[in-house]
């Protein structure tokens, strides 16, 4: 019998699950809002459906009643994307070490 | 157009990225290199969803119009928006994925051709489930942050709203969402769809509106690993590796911060999503309004026993956030070291109004951040330093913790300032903090207030210290 897809994708789901749980432990305590940020930024990758659901209407109706809605959550998402990444940037780029002599 | 196979690929090499950018933050060395592994993994999502579909017709460019409209807004807002409101613009995101996650899944189920999921009416099981899972995460996040963002902004008051039957009246909302998302299954009605998403945005409003502004640090991570679960669901239903890989990795990230949370707290998880704290304690802690002596000095006094330490612990939380101190906290702390005085940074799990708040805002006011240390690393050192400078901190400082078994916040780790040889207290007014009760420690004999706006107050030591 043939193992559904489902399963295999069930499976990297809980496995990332776990990879997350580690990867997250790791992560030093100063930097937990630069880790909301970019997690943020990450979890608009929900653009790629987006952009399927936007460009599944015909040329005739480039604008239907469900494109429109994968229009709408692809700005959503860009605003997310670049604002999370960029915000980001910009907060990282402000932890410096100790000068050493001064 | 590239086939299946290759794009499944991309989409995994995605989420290997995704994983790199979050393993990069365990350090701010690697930190940046983290972000840019993020970047390239959005980089090629995107690429790749557009080779697959290979369709540049006309509807591609208002795709990328509407792409590059999000994007300029995005990148306007992470210029302009200043670090004291983090917490408020991380909430905005939040509730964005959500509606996203809504809207994705809205047209998937107008649509399910486009997704390969069968016809309107006739969708496959599977991803019916997936999807509404997915809608109805995504419409709780939604609603709930937009909630966090009103408290967090001050549009809504930041103090617990309870009501009679609360708790039962949300009870039954979620039992009935999973009746719903049953029925939705059955029938592939569209009408439940609606109904489904309607009830989901409600109680998502109604499980925040209880919670008090200090409790926001759990809220905001838990909206944080829901937007996850909604990507997750998503991801699902549209067999996309690089989604569930995230979904997961998000989803995990916030129950982490919101255990680091409430373990800072020592509140159950359950107990602060319950809500309603700090609403009920606020009447005890005035009735033991005895009037205890408090000494009480100025920035000359203040001055006057930092020159004389060899070291100074500065204890930030939230109150220097509001007053944005912390500019003129370092140029405090900068005249310190030219005096040779030894000045370290001690922060806790909670303090301010997200995890890492307090870090991001001294990094801003360029201290290094080897200088700003966590509750465990330092709190052994107390016991060493001269002072100890708690500047818009309260409750996280109170020895009450450790002593009163009848404290609401009886358990909870706090920094140990009392060992210090004398501390200094930055308030504007000896009222109680968040958790409504009287801190001991200002009426201790080696204790110091100085009343005034943690701004001014700090620049007037500054220049008495000169």
């Amino acid at each position: 019998m043939e193992i559904d897809p489902f399963i295999f994708r069930l499976s990297i789901f809980i496995l990332s699950i776990f990879i997350g749980y580690y990867v997250v432990w790791s992560v030093t305590p100063s930097l937990h809002t630069p880790l909301m940020s970019v997690t943020n930024a990450i979890s608009s990758v929900i653009i790629v459906g987006a952009i399927i659901a936007g460009l599944a209407g015909n040329s005739n109706s480039i604008f239907n009643n469900s494109s429109i809605f994968g229009f709408l959550a692809i700005s959503l998402a860009a605003i997310n994307i670049f604002g999370g990444f960029l915000v980001t940037q910009r907060m990282l780029a402000m932890y410096k070490k100790k000068k050493k002599d001064k | 157009m590239i086939s299946a196979n290759l794009s499944a690929i991309f989409y995994l090499i995605s989420g290997v990225l995704f994983i790199l950018a979050l393993r990069g933050l365990s350090s701010p060395e690697t930190s940046r290199q983290g972000n840019f592994f993020g970047i390239l993994g959005m980089v090629i999502a995107i690429t790749v969803t557009f080779l697959t579909i290979g369709n540049f017709s006309s509807g591609f460019i208002y795709v990328l119009i509407f792409l590059l409209v999000g994007g300029l807004i995005g990148a306007f807002i992470a210029y302009k928006i200043p670090m004291t409101a983090m917490p408020e613009l991380v909430a905005g995101f939040h509730s964005l994925v959500g509606l996203a996650a809504v809207f994705v899944a809205i047209s998937a189920f107008l649509n399910p051709d486009a997704f390969n999921l069968g016809s309107p009416g006739n969708i496959k099981l599977g991803s019916l489930i997936e999807m509404s899972i997915g809608a109805a995460i995504g419409a709780i996040t939604f609603s709930g942050s937009i909630i966090a963002f009103l408290k967090l902004q001050g549009i809504m008051s930041g103090s617990p709203i309870t009501f009679k039957g609360q708790h039962p009246l949300n009870a039954l909302i979620l039992i009935s969402i999973i009746i719903l998302i049953y029925l939705l299954c059955t029938t592939q009605s569209s009408n439940l769809f609606w109904i489904l998403l309607a009830v989901s945005f409600l109680i998502g409003f109604l499980l925040i509106i209880p919670i008090g502004g200090a409790d926001m640090p759990v809220v905001i991570s838990m909206l944080n690993s829901y937007s996850g679960w909604a990507a997750a669901g998503i991801g699902f239903t549209l067999e996309n590796t690089a989604l569930i890989i995230t979904g997961a990795l998000v989803g995990s990230s916030g129950a982490i911060l919101s255990y680091i949370m409430c373990k800072g707290m020592n509140r159950s998880f359950f107990n602060v999503i319950l809500g309603g704290f700090g609403a009920t304690n606020q009447s005890g802690g005035n009735q033991n309004k005895e009037q205890k002596p408090v000494k009480s000095g100025n920035a000359d006094d203040a001055a006057f026993l930092m020159k004389n330490a060899s070291s100074v612990i500065i204890v930030p939380g939230y109150g220097m956030a509001v007053a944005q101190a912390q500019h003129a906290l370092r140029e405090m702390v900068d005249t310190l070291k030219k005096n040779d005085i030894k000045v370290s940074y001690a922060i806790h799990p909670v303090a301010g109004r997200m995890p890492g708040h307090m870090n991001v805002l001294l990094a801003e006011a360029n201290v290094p951040y080897d200088e700003v240390f966590e509750l465990e690393e330092i709190n052994n050192d107390f016991s060493n330093a001269d002072v100890a400078f708690v500047i818009g901190a309260n409750d996280v400082t109170n020895p009450v913790a450790k002593t009163d078994p009848q404290s609401p916040i009886y358990g909870m780790p706090i920094l140990d300032v009392e060992k210090c040889k004398s501390v200094l207290f930055v308030k504007r007014s000896l009222s109680p903090g968040y958790a409504g009760i009287d801190n001991d420690l200002f009426y201790k004999e080696n204790t110091l207030m100085l009343f005034a706006d943690a701004k001014k107050m700090t620049e007037e030591i500054t220049k008495n210290l000169d």
